[in-house]
């Protein structure tokens, strides 16, 4: 009798911690949110520095708001195709899933270009990072988002191999969902770019 | 015994099913909702709708605030009981430090150069 009650008890934890034998989803939540911090800096520094133009361009003068709305609708179709991976996964549908991250991909790597387009435009122009504090700040928050893209893309091509070779294993599942926790991850913080730099930033 | 085995089995099947389940009404919610909460701010910075800076900056800063809430809970999933509880936690963790770090840093900022340079500022 004492022996089922121990044996019960035991089972209890078992079914109540199911989540202790793999923290990963957990851990990589932990990791963004401290990437979410790093982001902190960064726009606090950005809104320090965005009035300090150093006699330079201000962001009125240089900031191209159809091709920000453009990256913004790039980025936020790639949230809804990632999505969209996410439920042929859950339907076991390899192909479906490869596709929609391949779409997802394809977004990722429009958006990277518009945004390279626009740093080498500023360079051209003369208002690089070393032209004034707002500038610098400015390709340090921007391009740090960006960089954590083109990381992302990097990932994805490496998903699209794995499900290719070992199609919709456990593994396999989980870093989708990482990747896709990270990729919408991502776009909440552009969601902040483009509010608080390049929309606040065109109004003089 | 055999109950033992079955309670281990569904340990083992939650296990498995422990990223949140997403629906594609969901995931059109949050898009559809995105895309007009987008639309508006660039609509209301390019088009000139109010002559205040002040009352454009406050309206699109909101608007940024009600899309990040949509993100969280319609493609981020998040919610109060995932990973019992210590996803929102360090979120909210994260939400009071990142308070701290951009009010805090924009306040003493801006406090030290009306203090320091009252000529700059006008």
């Amino acid at each position: 009798m004492s022996q089922s009650v121990a044996v019960n008890s035991n089972l209890d934890f078992v079914v109540r911690d199911h989540h202790a034998p793999n923290g990963t989803l957990l851990g990589f939540w932990l990791y963004l949110m401290s990437d979410c911090l790093v982001f902190a800096a960064l726009f606090a520094t950005y809104g320090v520095l965005s009035q300090s133009y150093a006699g330079g361009p201000t962001g009125a003068e240089l900031f191209d708001l159809p091709l920000v709305a453009l990256n913004t609708a790039f980025l936020l179709f790639s949230s809804i195709t990632y999505g969209f991976a996410m439920l042929q996964m859950q339907q076991g549908k390899k192909h479906g899933t490869m596709i929609w991250l391949g779409i997802t991909g394809l977004f990722g790597a429009a958006f990277l270009a518009v945004e390279l387009y626009e740093f080498y435009h500023l360079i051209h122009i003369g208002a690089g990072p070393q032209r004034s504090a707002f500038l610098s700040s400015f390709f340090a928050l921007v391009g740090t988002h960006g960089l954590h893209v083109m990381i992302g893309l990097i990932w994805l091509v490496t998903l699209l191999f794995q499900l290719s070779k070992h199609g919709l294993i456990q593994e396999n599942r989980r870093r989708l969902f990482c990747l896709s926790m990270f990729w919408h991850f991502l776009d909440v913080i552009w969601i902040g770019v483009f509010t608080f730099v390049y929309l606040m930033g065109s109004m003089t | 015994m055999s109950d033992l085995h079955t309670q281990d089995n569904h340990a083992e099947h939650h296990h498995h099913e422990e990223a949140p389940h997403a629906s594609f009404s969901g995931y059109m919610i949050g898009f559809l909702a995105s895309v007009f909460l987008t639309a508006i701010p660039f609509w209301l910075v390019m088009g000139g709708v109010f002559e205040s800076k002040a009352t454009t900056s406050l309206i699109i800063l909101a608007f940024a605030a009600v899309q990040i809430v949509v993100h969280m809970v319609y493609f981020l999933h998040m919610n109060f009981h995932s990973e019992g509880g210590w996803n929102m936690l360090s979120l909210l963790f994260t939400a009071v430090l990142l308070f701290i770090t951009l009010f805090g840093s924009l306040w003493v900022m801006y406090n030290m150069n009306v203090n320091m340079m009252p000529g700059m500022m006008q």
